[in-house]
């Protein structure tokens, strides 16, 4: 195992007052790796999500994301990841060319190199003929899938995904875990959290958070032997109750 | 650069494709100027007056004449005692009852001065003002053209010959748009990219908050300015509101006033969580003191202590004078440094605080 990694976390603490939000997190992604980041509301994901994305800083230990440190080189970690969440796909009042220029842009592709990938993309979704539609018309799964290909689109070493497939349709969930095997395969590493246990086995590797302390990291087979449970679901409660 | 001129358009697309900001922007402005400058007139014309008259000689006859001629007064009655001056008020017809002194005539030409009394019913105190002034006015314009050089009473409205109504409006208007424009408009931008969860997204990509913010404002600047522009041409084309002073430093101190909206904006996004929130807090917090505490509507020299000294607060206040000395009265930079200065101060003071508010919400 040679691999290249891409995330290490040695001994995050990240505190708000006497809240202790993650308590001494270790772990470390390899590139091309997908990656599943578990855990019950409030376990302290997102603030970990956070710090990884360069959005707020560790009160203390080492956290590097595509070779620099982000606490002191967010800038440069900014560039080289893509994010996406459920919350927020794409602006609605913008016609899906419009966002796939601005994050293009945003994220520094040429014009030249955003009009040859951000054509390559429409057509392979099947949307070019749609490009000018506002994307307020276009329905959630569309909407989640778009937003995954925008955020992929400058060709990032890991791409951040929020419950990437909240409220969608399980034929859709399926073939957005399709794009994320084939970003993988491209040597993205996608980290991405869930609540869907069964999107939970697709993944390379799953930590499961409770409490801010990370309880259990391995490949899903390994887990669910460790906790001698038939599905990921039984090892998620096993750990969480 | 690019990054940041890929963020203005996408704010402009935000802007035009909204049609509710659109008419906030554009429409309301005219509208409002409009409104201000044909209904809601702040002019006086055919006021009832009383004449109580205790010389009646050559002078207060033709003061008399003046002041019944001069389209503003309407004479509701002669009264013969001052007795008589409060019944007349109480009968709500009477707004003001001019005295001419004993011997009004006589002192002019002997003493060079005399005295009239302009009594007012001031249960209507902007109004009582005003044909108070009105009359001082013409008192003073008799004065200037007769022989004796004797009364010349002090006339506030002096830079406003025609006494029209629409002066006062028009620099009042100015701050209230361009505060509407700049400051609620960009904290509900602001505020709705926090509500979407977009701003999240904007901030762990390569886009510096600085220029996040930035971009958002760069828009509403222009906008503004376009605004200020409009406003100022209406009012020269449409109700012949003169700019006596340098137009473009009327411009710089309208781009001054529109960048202190603009922190407070900022300031006001930073602390509201949605986008209705930031709505009322811009109303509330801005636009009731705009209208009511500036001097836009009601002067401010006939507030009581208190709320004459809440008003040095109200930023508006000071543009609004600046604006005033500027075009009705022609003055230079040299008259209103002092109160560019006070804008300034306040720029940087919600400058300052956003900053330090932005900073702690990042950690």
């Amino acid at each position: 195992m040679d691999k290249k990694k891409v995330i290490t976390v040695e001994n995050l603490v990240k505190k708000f007052g006497h809240f202790t939000a993650n308590n001494n997190l270790n772990f470390h992604v390899d590139q091309g790796e997908i990656f599943g980041f578990l855990g019950a509301n409030g376990a302290g994901k997102t603030t970990a999500m956070r710090i990884l994305c360069g959005l707020s800083s560790p009160t203390s230990g080492k956290v590097e994301v595509a070779g620099f440190d982000v606490s002191h080189q967010a800038e440069e970690v900014k560039k080289r990841i893509g994010y996406m969440s459920q919350k927020f796909s794409l602006f609605e009042d913008l016609s899906i060319w419009e966002n796939m220029r601005f994050f293009a842009t945003v994220y520094g592709l040429s014009s030249s190199e955003f009009k040859a990938r951000g054509e390559d993309l429409l057509r392979k979704l099947n949307l070019y003929k749609e490009r000018k539609r506002l994307v307020s018309t276009l329905s959630l799964g569309w909407k989640q899938k778009l937003a995954f290909s925008v955020a992929i689109l400058h060709q990032p070493s890991i791409v951040f995904l929020d419950e990437p497939t909240g409220g969608v349709d399980p034929i859709t969930r399926r073939q957005f875990w399709e794009m994320i095997y084939e970003a993988a395969e491209n040597g993205i590493t996608v980290f991405v959290t869930t609540h869907y246990m069964d999107e939970a086995e697709y993944c390379d590797r799953v930590t499961i958070m409770v409490d801010g302390r990370i309880d259990a990291l391995d490949t899903p087979a390994e887990l669910k032997k460790q906790y001698n449970a038939a599905s990921m679901n039984d090892v998620f409660l096993a750990l969480a109750r | 650069m690019n990054r940041f001129i890929a963020f203005v358009k996408k704010e402009f697309l935000h802007i035009f494709r909204d049609y509710r900001t659109m008419l906030i922007l554009f429409i309301m402005p005219i509208a409002q100027i409009l409104i201000f400058g044909f209904a809601i007139t702040t002019e006086i014309k055919d006021a009832s007056i009383a004449i109580l008259d205790k010389s009646k000689d050559e002078v207060t006859r033709e003061l008399t004449q003046k002041l019944l001629s001069s389209g503003y007064f309407n004479n509701d009655a002669y009264l013969t005692s001052e007795s008589q001056i409060e019944p007349a008020f109480n009968d709500q017809r009477v707004k003001m009852v001019v005295v001419f002194e004993p011997e009004f005539g006589r002192n002019l030409q002997k003493e060079g001065t005399a005295n009239v009394q302009l009594v007012c019913d001031a249960s209507d105190p902007n109004q009582a003002r005003m044909l108070s002034q009105f009359a001082e006015g013409i008192f003073a314009s008799y004065a200037s053209q007769g022989v004796v050089k004797g009364i010349q009473p002090e006339v506030r409205m002096f830079y406003n010959e025609s006494l029209e109504g629409v002066y006062m409006s028009i620099p009042g208007i100015m701050a209230m748009i361009l505060m509407l424009v700049s400051a609620m408009m960009t904290s509900i931008s602001i505020t709705r990219e926090k509500e979407y969860g977009s701003m999240e997204v904007l901030l762990i990509s390569p886009l510096k908050p600085l220029q996040i913010i930035m971009g958002k404002v760069t828009p509403y600047v222009m906008m503004a300015l376009i605004n200020a522009v409009s406003i100022l041409a209406l009012g020269y084309f449409v109700f012949g509101v003169p700019v006596k002073g340098s137009i473009i430093l009327l411009l710089m101190e309208c781009l001054l006033f529109t960048i202190l909206a603009l922190s407070l904006g900022i300031l006001i996004s930073t602390v509201a969580k949605n986008q209705m929130v930031a709505m009322f807090m811009s109303m509330f917090a801005l636009m009731l003191p705009v209208i009511l505490l500036s001097g836009f509507i009601f002067p401010v020299e006939n507030m009581p202590l208190p709320l004459r000294i809440i008003s040095n607060i109200i930023p508006p206040k000071w543009f609004i004078i600046i604006v005033k000395t500027i075009m009705l009265k022609g003055g230079g930079l040299l008259y209103v440094w002092k109160e560019t200065l006070i804008l300034i101060g306040f720029v940087v003071l919600f400058v300052t605080l956003s900053v330090k508010k932005f900073k702690i919400r990042l950690q």
